[in-house]
């Protein structure tokens, strides 16, 4: 449980001798209290009442790993309920499910998917982390010979093995230890076996039981033996149960305090549906609330598009907005007669259409002026982008200097700012281009050859 | 020690609006679908768009579906019903844009009425891009429908006065309140809508709605909040169910638009087209939606099977 400033001001050696960076220790006691700073900052302190500093100041979430290296990713760790309290800090990880009953062209499909879904959204590499891996057959050399065609067809995943057998489990963890895998099965009467190999090779272990209480009850044994490096699965295979199962243990984490739930969940939204829309819903459900690895029986791009950017809206911090530099950017071998378009200092604008202008290939000078880092419209409403602001940016990044045309072209969204602008801006003319930029492609091409004749 | 599952109990309730004669939407004093913790209220409500003309720019795997009867809305709303039984039916009259048929108040008006005496759920009545013309259609549609408790997208900051006054007061319909994507924005709107004289039990409100990927994260957290404070801070201003018309932005964004032959890779447009749908309805129904807008049968069965499942 945690303490607040005087409990611990009490446990202090009270010296005020400042070594901790504070004027007294009762400066520290509180600051120490909000978490702001660390126990080892005091060298004074008895063993004993830093262990139980430690206990009381650690976050009621901890924080795990699993993977190596570049593929290296840490889970939970959350502090909040809702993003709008403070931010959400590490995203769920995707993992796709492989069945060693599965016929070979099934799993073909599944790795072919893995390798084509791998793209890049506003700075961030979207692909599958993890390969989930059941063992039905209860055969451990099968087993592994699956997990060893995925894993070295796939280079990006991490293995989770998925076995309720202490043997077969140990076997695959020697096997592939050197990728960190996620080691799942740990339950009720194998907990210790499993606790052992999860401890040996270091690594995630991955708690089932029937229900919340009997989960609560195993998690408590595998602390007790000291091993805290926890995925948990409540056990719920319905929709209803499972997000009865997300939702309270993240809020006995968060809310009740009491960290035998302070680990991430696991959502096996596989189970739960055969149809892979179903599947789409549930797990954009599970982005939101709370799961930390979700596994689903495939990811095509269909499903891809809408889970990677839910994502990424959903794990972005609330306040600090995504903002791209003001300026003047190049795309591509752009020289001085090549289009110039305006958009805004929006990542996710500029982002989107950046990679249009991209796909077009059709080298173009992109101008960024200050719109208060909203999107095209939010930042027209608030009156932000117009044509003082674009025609600042003309100016401020010397534009009529770098460039021989006098065209630009502004969103089609924003159509109503072209007399301003050319009012603003005398010599030049604003061109209107489409509403979206997913159009700008086709918009370009035509643009140019229009130019070329 | 032995496990104590925790609860959040509000002191605060959802208002419960009748849309219709028999739709209930809101009521709910949890958090959306914490059936653990208590009331989750009436079952959000899944409802079907259509146009009042020929739907032009929709990708053609919607064209191939309801193509055959979307040169008349009577025929389409009745296509629907019978193929998908939705729970109400929100007709948009894009025809009415000035920059498009300008279509008169009088011809949206008939439109609605003959969509009313042939539709056995609920209507909701969207309008255009232009929020001047809206007011006028909104007048002529209530006038021509009184009582009906259709609901109204959207009343909004720049003809809140006319709508309301005409839709929620005079006529008997319900107004929605739309605003952009702020917690203070929608308090001031409902505030002013129910000053007007319009009675909370005639509202429900839309603060802003978005595509995954597409400014989702404000939608999300704005749809949070305003829960929060109807039910933990017990704020009557912000107790409106939402309807969130989730298909007039996921069908727009790239994912649902790019062809095939634009974009190889990406495989199947309608599978796209329907998981952009599905992600976004899914996603605002997790933070608090109580009716969402859809435009494709699989999303429609989906998403009500989604409800089903969590309730
Ligand atoms: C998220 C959001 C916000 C966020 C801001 C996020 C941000 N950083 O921009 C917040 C909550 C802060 C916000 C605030 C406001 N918002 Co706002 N917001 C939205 C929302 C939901 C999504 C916007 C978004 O991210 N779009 C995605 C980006 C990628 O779109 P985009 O920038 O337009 O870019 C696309 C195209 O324009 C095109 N494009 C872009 N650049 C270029 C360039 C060229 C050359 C071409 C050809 C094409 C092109 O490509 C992109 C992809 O197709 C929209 C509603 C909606 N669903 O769209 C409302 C919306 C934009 N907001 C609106 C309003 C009114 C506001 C406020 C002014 C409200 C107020 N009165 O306070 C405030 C202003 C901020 C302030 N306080 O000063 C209105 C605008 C109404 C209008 N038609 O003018 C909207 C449409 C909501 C609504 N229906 O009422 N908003
Ligand atoms: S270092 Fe320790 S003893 Fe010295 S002032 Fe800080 S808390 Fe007190």
């Amino acid at each position: 449980m945690a303490l607040n400033g005087m409990e611990i001001y009490k446990m202090l050696p009270k010296k005020n001798c400042k070594e901790c960076g504070f004027p007294t220790c009762l400066a520290f006691a509180m600051k120490l209290a909000q978490g702001g700073t660390q126990a080892e900052k005091c060298p004074y302190m008895s063993d004993e009442a830093k262990d139980k500093l430690a206990e009381a100041t650690a976050p009621p979430m901890k924080t795990v790993t699993f993977g190596i290296g570049d593929r290296a990713y840490s889970l939970g760790g959350e502090n909040v309920l809702f993003r709008h309290e403070k931010t959400f800090v590490n995203k769920p990880r995707f993992a796709v499910m492989f069945d060693d009953g599965e016929n070979a062209d099934d799993v073909a499909k599944k790795i072919n998917h893995i390798n084509a879904v791998n793209y890049t959204r506003i700075s961030e590499e979207m692909y599958v982390e993890i390969a989930a891996f059941r063992c039905s057959s209860q055969d451990k050399q099968k087993f592994i010979s699956l997990i060893k065609k995925v894993t070295s067809d796939c280079k990006k995943v991490v293995p989770m093995i998925i076995s309720e057998d202490p043997d077969i489990a140990s076997a695959a963890a020697e096997e592939f230890a050197a990728l960190g895998p996620i080691i799942y099965g740990a339950n009720e009467k194998n907990c210790e076996a499993m606790a052992g190999i999860a401890s040996k090779h270091k690594l995630l272990l991955g708690v089932k039981a029937e229900d919340q209480a009997k989960l609560y009850d195993t998690v408590q044994k595998i602390q007790s033996m000291g091993f805290r490096e926890l995925l948990l699965d409540g056990g719920g295979r319905s929709l209803k149960t499972a997000f009865d199962d997300a939702v309270n243990i993240r809020r006995t984490a968060l809310l009740s305090k009491d960290r035998t739930f302070g680990y991430p969940t696991v959502a096996f939204v596989c189970d739960m549906t055969r149809d892979k829309m179903m599947e789409v819903a549930m797990a954009a459900l599970f982005i939101e609330k709370y799961a930390s690895i979700i596994v689903l029986s495939d990811m095509d791009y269909s499903m891809a598009l809408p889970l990677f950017s839910l994502r990424q809206n959903i794990y972005t911090d609330p306040q600090r907005p995504m903002r791209i530099e003001q300026g003047i950017y190049r795309i591509g071998q752009a020289d001085e007669k090549s289009p110039l378009l305006v958009t805004v200092d929006f990542a996710l604008t500029y982002f989107i259409v950046s990679g249009e202008v991209e796909r077009a290939k059709v080298p173009s000078w992109i101008l960024i002026p200050d719109a208060g880092g909203y999107s095209v419209l939010t930042a027209w409403a608030s009156g932000k982008l117009n044509a003082k602001s674009i025609a600042k940016a003309i100016k401020d990044f010397e534009v009529e200097g770098k460039l021989k045309t006098r065209e630009l072209i502004i969103p089609g969204k924003v159509a109503v700012l072209k007399s301003d602008i050319e009012d603003e801006l005398p010599g030049w003319k604003v061109i209107v281009g489409t509403r979206e930029a997913a159009a700008l492609p086709a918009f370009l091409k035509e643009y140019r050859q229009e130019k070329a004749s | 020690m032995a496990y104590k599952k925790p609860s959040q109990k509000f002191s605060g309730k959802i208002r419960e609006v009748t849309v219709g004669s028999g739709l209930k939407l809101g009521g709910e004093s949890v958090l959306p679908f914490y059936k653990f913790d208590g009331d989750t209220g009436a079952k959000p409500a899944v409802g079907m768009e259509i146009w009042d003309v020929f739907p032009e720019s929709w990708p053609q795997s919607l064209k191939d579906i309801f193509g055959e009867y979307a040169d008349d809305p009577v025929k389409w709303a009745k296509f629907c019903m019978e193929k998908y039984n939705p729970d109400f039916i929100c007709i948009r009259f894009e025809g009415a844009n000035p920059e498009g048929e300008d279509r008169s108040p009088e011809e949206c008006a008939r439109t609605a009425e003959r969509l009313a005496g042939e539709v056995p759920v609920p209507l909701m009545i969207a309008g255009c891009d232009s929020d001047e013309k809206n007011a006028k259609i909104f007048v002529k549609i209530a006038e021509a429908l009184p009582d009906k408790n259709y609901v109204f997208l959207s009343a909004v900051e720049a003809n809140y006065k006319e709508v309301g006054a005409a839709c929620g007061m005079a006529y008997g319909n319900i107004v929605s309140a739309e605003s952009s994507v702020d917690l203070n924005l929608a308090k001031q709107l409902n505030i002013l809508i129910t000053q007007l004289g319009v009675k909370p039990e005639k509202m429900v409100m839309n603060p802003g709605c978005a595509a995954v990927g597409y400014g989702f994260e404000y939608v999300i957290t704005t749809m949070d909040r305003i829960k929060l404070a109807a039910l933990d801070q017990n704020d009557a201003t912000l107790q409106m169910p939402i309807v969130s018309p989730v298909s007039f932005e996921t069908w727009k964004v790239k994912e649902s638009a790019a062809s095939e032959e634009d974009m190889p890779e990406w495989g199947s447009q309608e599978e796209r087209g329907i998981a952009m749908e599905i992600a976004t309805a899914a996603g605002v129904l997790a933070a608090g939606s109580n009716a969402v807008i859809l435009r494709h049968p699989k999303s429609v069965e989906i998403i009500r099977n989604f409800i089903d499942e969590l309730l």
